[in-house]
């Protein structure tokens, strides 16, 4: 794209789809100031769509749910989608998942509803260059920061587009059946008895349909606790299964609040989390104990 | 102090009480920046969380952190130089200051004398970006929760719950027992720093003539 003038670049919002939001990577380290991360639900596949258009990792794409969204350039830019498949058409034609495509002035890009996941990430060159909040583009639903989701009409101005497409490197595995995600015992262990262990062992957890950019509520048998002793608030970590009064997980995804007073049985690794962002409402996780060491 | 596990990249320190939290966070701020791969130091009532950039080099570092945190004594001062000041103007207008003031057995003026004549200490924040939960307040002002939470306080709501008082710095649910109102605007991005108040910043509140 070299040798086109720096003509200023935007996406006009032509359908905005159940929920669409601006995601990079988040607004870390100011958790000290009750400031939530927030980011990309599936960082590992926000980060493939950049590479896609050769933009680099912190560049901001949008996150669709499950219905996908509909945006007009009105530059020629590259575009990619990946995350939870879906139809792409751009200009009225189809082009594929998963691989950079090129799109002209005032045509639009389409991703239809997923044919499996939750969350598509549609990445272009030069990324979504909405005003940064607190060091990020991101939109943290829970905290009311950066920019709303998008609505029907709305404009977003879009970068320079500096590099070319690539793609060269190994994409993403896809999403995993059925998946079964490594957790790590703590910080909260102790408030539990073997039962509760065994219990979220073995279970097929079903994933609720008031899951959501925050976290992933989890149906299934209750987790018994040993004490009944109230928790002083503590931080929270992405991916830490919080167990309130009722037994039932939740799985701490990117708006998760920066401290909470439930006790946290285990954390879901950090390269797992992409498939419980992933996890449609009415789908299985399950999990697997692994042990943790410093 | 007791160590525990928060994931793969996270560390949870437990400690005795609020002051050796304020000590743990201070002295972690003292190594952060000879520590790039710490993301977040995140003090609570009896804990201080610390996490790591989710990389080979983090999960080095957090062993290293993991190592090093016993030998970082808590003073038993609380450790390091007190936080700035700050003066937040209030009124004492609050929804629940009468039932405040028969829980504590005292008149609504006695109750905002004592409040405003008190030096509070931001112990940690969470709960709504910019929400400080504040220490220091007078057991005779310590009072439960509402038994039924508002659906929606004010921006600028000053509550106590328990042992803290906290200002709502957005419209939000909340279940604190709100005695005034400041116009101070706790959180503002086009501000920086965007938090008025931050771990270790002491606040008084100064009540507006009238």
């Amino acid at each position: 794209m070299t040798g086109l003038p720096a003509a200023p670049a935007h996406l006009a919002v032509v359908r905005p789809g159940a929920l669409t939001t601006v995601q990079d990577l988040g607004r870390a380290g100011q958790a000290h100031l009750g400031v939530p991360r927030s980011g990309a639900a599936d960082r590992r596949s926000h980060a493939f769509a950049n590479r896609l258009v050769g933009n680099p990792e912190s560049a901001a794409t949008l996150e669709t749910t499950v219905v996908g969204c509909a945006v007009r350039t009105d530059a020629d830019r590259w575009f990619a989608v990946a995350g939870a498949p879906c139809p792409v058409a751009a200009g009225g034609r189809a082009v594929p998942f998963g691989a950079p495509f090129l799109v002209r002035a005032g045509e639009t890009v389409e991703l239809g509803p997923v044919v499996a996941g939750v969350r598509s990430y549609l990445a272009v060159g030069g990324g979504i260059a909405v005003p940064e909040v607190l060091g990020s583009r991101a939109t943290d639903l829970m905290s009311g920061l950066g920019p709303a989701p998008l609505a029907a009409g709305a404009v977003l101005p879009l970068g320079p587009a500096a590099a070319a497409p690539d793609a060269t490197g190994a994409p993403p595995p896809g999403l995993a059946r059925g998946p079964v995600l490594r957790v790590t015992p703590g910080p909260r262990s102790g408030f539990f008895p073997p039962a509760a262990w065994e219990l979220l062992r073995a279970h097929a957890w079903t994933v609720l349909p008031a899951s959501n950019r925050i976290g992933v509520r989890l149906d299934g048998p209750a987790l018994p606790r040993t004490g009944g002793d109230a928790l002083p608030s503590e931080g929270m970590v992405p991916g830490a299964l919080q167990v309130p009064p009722n037994g039932l997980p939740v799985l701490f995804l990117a708006d998760h609040p920066t401290t909470g007073g439930y006790p946290v049985i285990g954390c879901v690794h950090p390269a797992d989390l992409p498939h419980a962002a992933q996890a449609a409402p009415g789908s299985a996780l399950r999990f697997r104990i692994v042990p943790d060491r410093w | 102090m007791n160590l525990l596990a928060a994931g793969p990249f996270g560390i949870l320190a437990e400690l005795a009480s609020a002051a050796e939290v304020r000590a743990l966070d201070a002295a972690l701020q003292g190594i952060r920046a000879d520590e790039p791969d710490i993301e977040d130091v995140v003090p609570a009532a009896r804990t201080v969380l610390v996490t790591f950039r989710q990389s080979a080099a983090g999960a080095k570092a957090r062993s290293r952190i993991a190592a090093l945190l016993p030998t970082l004594r808590p003073a038993a001062d609380g450790g390091g130089a007190p936080g700035p000041l700050v003066e937040l103007p209030i009124r004492y207008d609050g929804p629940d200051l009468a039932e405040v003031a028969e829980l504590c057995g005292r008149s609504a003026r006695e109750v905002a004398e004592r409040h405003s004549g008190t030096e509070f200490t931001v112990a940690f924040c969470g709960f709504a970006p910019g929400f400080g939960y504040l220490t220091g307040l007078p057991e005779e002002l310590q009072v439960p929760r509402r038994a039924e939470p508002r659906t929606s306080v004010p921006a600028g709501a000053v509550g106590l719950g328990g042992e803290y008082c906290g200002v709502y710095p957005r419209s939000s649910p909340g279940g604190w027992q709100i005695i005034g109102t400041t116009d101070a605007v706790l959180f503002d991005i086009a501000r920086t720093p965007a938090a008025l108040l931050a771990p270790g910043t002491r606040v008084r509140f100064r009540e507006a003539d009238t």
